[in-house]
């Protein structure tokens, strides 16, 4: 057949690429600002948009979103093309994939230093962005199921597929993850509460770090390795093998985020043995990514990208052994809330899916300006800095974790508990996040010489689109085609296939979603548990604003340690009016969940303004503008009906009411902290310049209303223990 | 739990487009060789009208 010559489309790819070092670098930058909080805890003092809890959450969706996932697009554009031989279907859906990817990591980056998030890790941006998140993740979709259709090969290579489960089950997540209610522009509660928002979230996260972190690097490495080394994958056959039981595997094990926690144990136990057996296939593509490079190991020895791309597929290997191990209760009581993850996921993050991307860049970049390295040299001291920083990172991390967790389970032989003082145990860590925090700022460093090195390949070269030709794909014969039925016609279209799967899928979710919305949830209702009151909401949107999530869990597991540490443990009914739930998942301070009543509404207000001041080396940043700002109530009718519409019962009344009921609780807690003295503390000298001012118009009132109210509800007749 | 079988729910779903496919791409033949697709995506056709940089050709050896 006649030979058709056509473009690839690489200015797209060169795009994505430079978004890629821009987006890495910024990243990065955010995460070490994360990390030196841990060694200098005010350093950003009085900046409420450079606060720990605003910071943490743009470190993760700048490295998981903008960093990686303009890796994963900048490779999936590269290598789709030549593999398909084909350009992309349309160069308009790949222009909107692009700007509009970039538009939404800037809307991010403005909007979560606001404190405008919704508190679900990974999945922190508020609706309107997640809707516009949503439609260019559809435009890629439809432009890469598009060029698979007319491609010019009948194969499709195995890295395609890894693209595809990508982009058909990241949309699925994505959505019903973000489920919410808008109450203003900017504010929106999930439509679950509690336990069931719970393991929706999990359900998202670990997909995301399974279907966003995961199958595409993999994608990636089925390509750029083979094409690095110039040899064959090591077996093809394992790759497919090692698709297809990842894929129906990895869906299943979101619930071992939530070992311990009041979801169902057989929901729990489900997580776990789903989570073991995906030891399996991601071991498999391991040993198919690291053999790829049998007889050419001593090209390793001289290139940095085969380099980068050894370290990362044995990362790979290390965290995909690590996760099903964490997965079993017995070690995962232990890991749970401590550093132990923090190491686990970076050993992920800077190992496995930087090095890829960082390598891919490597090999990709001069290729697409027709051109040489500017240095293989620089390289290789960016590969031995990096990976010299990711030892430095994870290695302290996995101690401190250890530490950690042991000294809060240590009791001593009377039965009290050995270091009941939780910052006791954050002072013993502390030296290990100061390494960590330099094993990062070498990562960082390494990443700089990236870009120099990339600039300078790319300098007086530009990207054409590059030329090739391929015959089309020969129609199926006629002889085949005679005499099938419908579904053999059906099944011979896998595209078309899917897109009506998909189409079939989205009804049914619909239908099974919407009543879920609006019906009452069948878990045990505590009949002592009531709604917050307006002011409490208030109180919880700012613990929702500040990110205090990040560092605070609130679930406290059946153990005798936690117990005795935090009180009761908790129940699923005692997050029923919870939209949506704060469970968090690192314990850098203590557990809240029982925090009502452990301690005088002076206290949180001197402890907010300056942390240390009532509590001897902490690390907590200052909250000081929670102290001196005023509470915006505007909202706070709007916020409610949502919360009617789902499910919290308020009645019309309380509505109407709000205001009122806001001023005569904040009155009494205002009232509260002046019968106390707090006119006569240093804080709120310092706070109010001398001034005397009315503090139940502040948010510090409404904060402290929210955080006397946690777990309470059940436990009011044992409260005494500690006060 | 209405969630949890939400999520079940969804999985499986998902889990049944990807059977679907599997079936069908298997029965398309796509898995019946088993070795030179990994040996083809090792080759370019792409090439410069101009040729003013053969060397191109050959950067995966460097």
């Amino acid at each position: 057949m006649e030979k058709q010559k056509f473009y690839y489309d690489d200015k797209i790819t060169k795009l994505f690429a430079w978004a890629t070092v821009v987006w890495g670098v910024t990243a990065f930058t955010v995460g070490l600002m994360v990390a030196y909080f841990y060694w200098f805890p005010h350093y950003t003092n009085g900046i409420s948009w450079l606060s720990y809890g605003r910071l943490r959450p743009l470190h993760t969706n700048a490295a998981i979103f903008a960093f990686v996932g303009n890796g994963i697009f900048a490779g999936v554009y590269y290598s789709t093309q030549r593999l398909l031989k084909t350009r992309m279907a349309s160069d308009l859906l790949s222009k909107i994939h692009f700007w509009g990817w970039q538009l939404i990591i800037v809307l991010a980056a403005i909007t979560l230093p606001l404190g405008l998030n919704s508190s679900k890790e990974y999945a922190e941006l508020e609706w309107p962005i997640d809707i516009l998140v949503a439609l260019v993740w559809v435009a890629f979709t439809v432009n890469l199921i598009w060029t698979v259709v007319i491609r010019r090969v009948r194969h499709i290579y195995v890295a395609i597929w890894f693209y595809l489960s990508t982009a058909v089950t990241i949309a699925m997540l994505y959505i019903f993850n973000n489920l919410e209610l808008p109450a203003t522009l900017t504010k929106s509660y999930s439509v679950y509460s509690g336990v069931e928002d719970a393991v929706v979230q999990w359900w998202y996260g670990h997909n995301a770090v399974a279907f966003f972190l995961t199958t595409p690097i993999l994608g990636l490495m089925y390509y750029f390795v083979p094409k690095a080394a110039n040899r064959p994958i090591y077996s093809y056959r394992l790759s497919i093998i090692h698709f297809w039981t990842l894929i129906f595997i990895y869906i299943w094990a979101g619930p071992h985020h939530l070992l311990y926690s009041a979801v169902p144990e057989w929901a729990q136990m489900l997580g776990t043995i789903m989570s073991f057996m995906l030891i399996f296939p991601s071991w498999g593509g391991m040993i198919n990514g690291l053999l790829t490079l049998r007889g050419a190991w001593d090209k390793v020895r001289e290139d940095p990208i085969l380099k980068m791309f050894v370290v990362a597929i044995t990362s790979y290997g290390m965290s995909t052994f690590e996760g099903p191990m964490l997965s079993f209760k017995s070690l995962n009581a232990i890991a749970h809330f401590t550093d132990w993850i923090v190491a686990h996921v970076h050993v992920g993050t800077l190992g496995w899916n930087g090095f890829i991307v960082m390598g891919m860049l490597y090999w990709m970049i001069p290729r697409l300006y027709k051109t040489k390295l500017y240095s293989v040299k620089l390289a290789n001291q960016h590969f031995w800095i990096a990976t010299l920083g990711i030892l430095l990172y994870v290695i302290p991390m996995y101690i401190a974790g250890w530490t950690q967790a042991l000294m809060w389970k240590q009791f001593n032989p009377d039965g009290t508990l050995k270091y009941g003082e939780f910052m006791d145990t954050v002072t013993q860590i502390l030296p290990l996040h100061y390494i960590r925090a330099i094993g990062g700022t070498l990562y960082f460093i390494g990443s700089l010489m990236l870009v120099y090195n990339l600039v300078k390949t790319a300098q007086g070269h530009t990207v054409e689109d590059t030329m090739a030709e391929a015959a089309p794909l020969k129609p199926i014969p006629a002889a085949r085609q005679s005499g099938e039925d419908f579904h053999n016609w059906l099944e011979r279209r896998g595209v078309l296939f899917t897109v009506l799967a998909l189409i079939a899928t989205a009804i049914g979710g619909a239908v099974e979603i919407i009543p879920t919305i609006f019906i009452d949830s069948n878990i045990p209702k505590i009949a002592a548990v009531k709604p917050y009151t307006p002011l409490e909401v208030e109180g919880r949107d700012i613990y929702i604003r500040e990110g205090c999530n990040n560092c605070h869990s609130q679930m406290i597991r059946p153990f005798r340690s936690e117990v005795e540490r935090y009180g009761p443990y908790s129940k699923a009914g005692e997050y029923v009016y919870d939209h949506p739930f704060l469970w968090g998942s690192k314990r850098t301070g203590p557990d809240l969940f029982r925090e009502g009543g452990k301690r005088p509404n002076l206290w949180h207000f001197n402890h907010m303004f300056k942390p240390a001041s009532m509590m001897y080396g902490s690390i907590m940043p200052n909250y000081q503008w929670i102290v001196k700002d005023d509470l915006n109530t505007s909202d706070i009718q709007a916020k409610m009906k949502t919360l009617k519409t789902l499910g919290v019962p308020y009645s019309d009344n309380d509505i109407a009411n709000a205001q009122q009921a806001i001023d005569k609780q904040a009155k009494a807690i205002a009232a509260d902290l002046e019968a106390n003295g707090v006119e006569k503390t240093e804080q709120y000298a310092k706070a109010y310049n001398g001034q005397k001012v009315d503090l139940s118009k502040k948010e510090i009132v409404a904060l402290i209303a929210y955080l006397q109210r946690l777990g309470t509800d059940t436990t009011k007749k044992v409260e005494t223990a500690k006060n | 739990m209405i969630a949890l079988y939400l999520t079940i729910f969804i999985s499986l779903i998902l889990a049944l487009v990807f059977l679907v496919l599997f079936l069908s791409s298997v029965r398309n033949g796509q898995f019946e060789d088993s070795y030179t697709p990994s040996v083809r995506m090792l080759f370019e056709d792409e090439f410069n009208l101009e040729k003013q940089e053969p060397e191109i050709e050959n950067n995966n050896d460097k």
